[in-house]
């Protein structure tokens, strides 16, 4: 499954052909490595007058000892100040020739249309000062959540400026939004972190939206789930197995469940990760009540629920036989919903737990053959949006990632032309890795992320696909 | 000992004109300079045959010959020959640090007098012979026949250097220009900003020359009447069309934003108020505190040049005054960007809270306060001459208004800065 494409185009004589052929360039993506600060490189913090969150990012930026940098005068100096950062200064009229790790504008102060021109006076000049594998992240209001109409008008229009930096942005970079609801300022830090940092490196043009009213707990950075349960569906193999190596590596105890004829690659992948085995077919009839008995029995409960077992059978419609549409809707969207009630019922899950699901590009832009396929993971879409603030009552939370072209045993085996166009197709014309996901994954697992709730993020490079 | 002490008074002053580097002072001493500013000053006061408490002065770039130079000086004057004197060196601090220490014994009572200057020449350094010609000449001087004092002098190469004096700090080899250009450039400066304050500094030196403020201030030498430095018809037009000399293509500091090399000497008397009585003279300002800071540019901690945006502030707390309680400020203007790096310091409150620990930033000044009769970027800059020239040019400043508070801020090598408070 290596893309032998990427690796051509990044040696020097590759790098000549594709650029004066004009072929796609794709750049080798930083990720995240333990050990790693939240950001590499420096971070030019800036806002629009009257924003809300310069306090608090400020905060964020500096215990993640970033090095800031930004205008003298305004609010966000100040909020620099407040905090003690030794933030540099940036102006704009004097450049010199240095890059940013990441832009970070609270755009929260734009109240009108008009000064959306705020964005432009921002980026304008920092546009090509951001570094290979640098980071663009705009904070808005959740445009629900604005009660005069053009505050909300203007907060909407930053989906569409975020969504098109990300396809401006070259060797790696990525764009995203994320949307703050007022009285949310303090839940901000897991998700800024995510976002900032390599391990957000295939997420791009996205939008997060953050609610108010939950405390984050303080964490250690290195360790975020250290003394969590978490159960991993599908944990045998690919995205699966990725997601349970990267909930371990942050320090969860992994429950890996598959079906009995996986259970030797199960196993072996959970004595790695230092996990246990649940073995059984999601679909049966027991598998609920079975799952939430291993859980209280063996570990009093479970902190992080992770749908991620699915299938694909794909036919087009009219050739699609009963046994392709009922087996895979089972699998992928009813035996979720089944697992979900029993837990949720009897209280397994404990306080500010996280059920978080795996849905696919697929289900947002349809794919002709996958009927079956786009309905299931559309639906996943549905059961997030629908359990979202039914889960928020019992300080849990609920969220998806909908993964794009990832370099799989699956995607390795699509025919090339398919293959080619799936993995080109987006900012960052590349597929992504399964560590892409289990990194998403990772950042709604946090005890840190209880302001997202009821979101869907594509981990798809910002595919061009259900754009 | 006393355990009161007396205020200071800042009693007159008196330079030469400054001039450009190898311009008409090309022949001029140290000693010769300093002499002159002195015999301004004692003719100026009336003070010809006083046995002074002391004379303080110095130079920074000084000949091995001048050891005693301020002694030496003080003897070609026409004050007693019993006044004694001492050689003072901090950089660019040397003069106003000079007046600190005169000041001091003043007010403990342990002199009533004294004289404080400064005196600087680029145009006749004091070139020396390297380790490696010393060595030889060791060996020549050494040796014993001819043919050992051959054998010495074949080791002679035209590769061995002479010693110039630079304008660099040793301990990171870069040049003042070069670290000033590192602290600009941290600090965002533009080179608009930079040129705007020269063209004030220019038009403020001539505004003063043509309404009289230095008559009591210069005396004339070797033909120059005025600073040969200043371009009274200086515009940001013309500034604008200058390309950086220090920064690289992308600086921002010019010829014009940065001090020229240049020649001059100053001197100021002070005294206690009896003894200025008795001499019938009266203070033009006092000399209220004054604070040195040095910062740690070596490890890039801090620029060179920012040691005054410590002192200032430790200053104000022991005096309970705030940066806008005062009527004046002479911050020198070793470059524009100097000036204008420790103005925005002191607004910034990431810079008061992380570096001065200050909860508030010290805030701005009003600028149409800021080096009112000039500054360094018009006068020149003769290191040593310039804290005297400032404490003279704002005593003469604080008593023609009748009144009022100064602030003096001077950079120097080091990283060091020397700042004052004058009141009348």
């Amino acid at each position: 499954m290596s893309d032998r494409y990427t690796q051509i185009v990044n040696n020097p004589i590759g790098s000549l052909i594709a650029k004066n052929v004009g072929l796609p360039q794709p750049t080798e993506l930083e990720r995240y490595e333990p050990g790693q600060p939240a950001v590499t490189g420096p971070v030019l913090l800036g806002a629009a007058p009257g924003g809300r969150l310069a306090g608090s990012l400020a905060g964020i930026l500096d215990r993640a000892d970033a090095e800031i940098h930004s205008e003298l005068g305004g609010e966000v100096r100040d909020a620099l100040g407040a905090v003690g950062a030794d933030a540099e200064v940036w102006n704009p009229d004097v450049p010199g020739s240095g890059k940013f790790k990441a832009l970070v504008f609270d755009a929260t102060g734009i109240k009108d249309s008009t000064e959306l021109r705020e964005l432009w006076r921002f980026f304008q000049p920092t546009m090509r000062r951001v570094a290979p594998s640098g980071r663009v992240i705009v904070l808005g209001t959740t445009p629900q959540a604005c009660e005069a109409p053009r505050e909300r008008t203007a907060q909407r229009a930053l989906e569409g400026f975020s969504r098109a930096v990300g396809k401006e942005l070259r060797y790696g970079a990525t764009a995203n939004l994320i949307y703050i609801a007022p009285g949310a300022e303090n839940g901000i830090e897991s998700t800024l972190r995510f976002f900032i940092s390599p391990r957000s490196a295939y997420v791009s043009g996205q939008v997060v939206r953050l609610s108010e009213g939950v405390e984050a707990p303080e964490i250690d950075w290195e360790q975020p789930l250290n003394g969590k349960v978490a159960l991993v569906t599908g944990a045998s193999r690919g995205i699966g197995e990725a997601i349970a190596r990267g909930l371990a590596r942050d320090g969860a105890k992994v429950v890996g469940l598959d079906i009995p004829p996986l259970a030797e690659d199960l196993a072996a992948v959970m004595a790695e990760v230092g996990g246990s085995s649940i073995c059984l077919d999601i679909t049966s009839d027991e598998a609920p009540a079975k799952i939430r008995e291993q859980l209280s029995a063996e570990h009093g409960g479970v902190d992080i629920v992770v749908h991620n077992a699915g299938v694909t059978k794909d036919k087009t419609l009219g050739g699609m036989d009963e046994e392709r549409w009922s087996v895979l809707m089972e699998i992928n969207l009813s035996s979720e919903e089944r697992i979900n009630d029993e837990l949720l019922a009897a209280g397994t899950i404990n306080d500010n737990g996280r059920i978080i699901c795996v849905s696919s590009i697929s289900g947002i832009a349809g794919n002709a053959g996958q009927t079956n396929y786009s309905t299931s993971k559309a639906g996943v879409i549905g059961m997030v949006q629908a359990m979202a603030p039914h889960v928020a009552e019992k300080k849990l939370t609920i969220n998806a990632v909908a993964p794009g072209f990832i370099e799989t045993a699956m995607t390795a085996a699509m025919p090339i032309g398919l293959r080619e166009a799936g993995r080109r197709m987006n900012s960052l014309s590349q597929g992504g890795l399964p560590v892409d996901v289990a990194e998403a994954i990772a950042w709604y697992a946090s005890p840190a992320s209880g302001a997202a709730n009821g979101n869907v993020v594509r981990v798809c490079g910002q595919s061009l696909i259900g754009a | 000992m006393n355990d009161k002490t007396r205020k200071v008074a800042v009693l007159a002053g008196n330079r030469i004109p400054f001039a450009r580097s190898n311009g008409p002072y090309l022949k001029a001493s140290n000693q010769d300079m300093l002499t002159t500013a002195f015999d301004g000053l004692i003719e100026r006061t009336g003070i010809e045959g006083e046995r002074l408490g002391e004379v303080a002065a110095g130079a920074v770039v000084k000949l091995a010959r001048d050891i005693n130079l301020t002694r030496e000086s003080v003897l070609s004057t026409k004050l007693a020959p019993e006044t004694p004197a001492y050689d003072v060196g901090q950089a660019c601090g040397t003069g106003l640090e000079a007046a600190i220490l005169v000041a001091n014994k003043i007010a403990l009572g342990q002199i009533d007098s004294a004289i404080a200057g400064g005196s600087d020449t680029t145009s006749d350094p004091p070139i020396a012979i390297s380790d490696d010609i010393r060595e030889v000449l060791i060996q020549l001087n050494n040796a014993r026949s001819n043919v050992d004092r051959l054998k010495a002098l074949a080791k002679l190469r035209p590769t061995m250097p002479l010693d110039i004096p630079q304008n660099a700090e040793p301990r990171t080899g870069l040049s003042m220009g070069e670290h000033m250009s590192i602290t600009a450039a941290e600090w965002g400066l533009t080179q608009a900003e930079q040129d705007e304050l020269t063209v004030a500094s220019h038009k403020n030196l001539a505004a003063a020359y043509d309404r009289g403020f230095n008559d009591d201030l210069v005396t004339p030498y070797l033909g120059l009447e005025r600073d040969n430095n200043l371009r009274p018809d200086s515009s940001a037009e013309k500034l604008a069309t200058l390309k950086p000399v220090f920064g690289g293509p992308d600086g921002t500091m010019t010829a014009a934003n940065s001090t020229p090399l240049s020649d001059g000497a100053s001197a100021v008397l002070l005294g206690s108020d009896d003894w200025a009585e008795s001499h019938g003279l009266a203070a033009l300002a006092y000399l209220i505190d004054a604070e040195t800071a040095a910062v740690d540019f070596v490890s890039k901690k801090e620029g060179l040049l920012m040691a005054p945006a410590y002192a200032v502030p430790r200053m104000l707390e022991r005096n309970g005054l705030t940066l806008q309680d005062f009527d004046y400020y002479e911050i020198h203007e070793a470059f524009a960007a100097q000036v204008l790096c420790t103005l925005k310091a002191w607004e910034d409150p990431v810079f008061c809270k992380e570096r001065l620990g200050l909860d508030k930033p010290l805030g701005s000044i009003d600028r149409a306060k800021l080096n009112v009769n000039g500054g360094s970027l018009a006068a020149g800059h003769p290191f040593a001459a310039t804290g005297g020239r400032i404490v003279a040019s704002l005593a003469n400043q604080l008593n023609g208004a009748g009144g009022g508070r100064g602030l003096i801020s001077i950079c120097a090598a080091g990283g060091q800065g020397v700042v004052a408070i004058l009141e009348a």
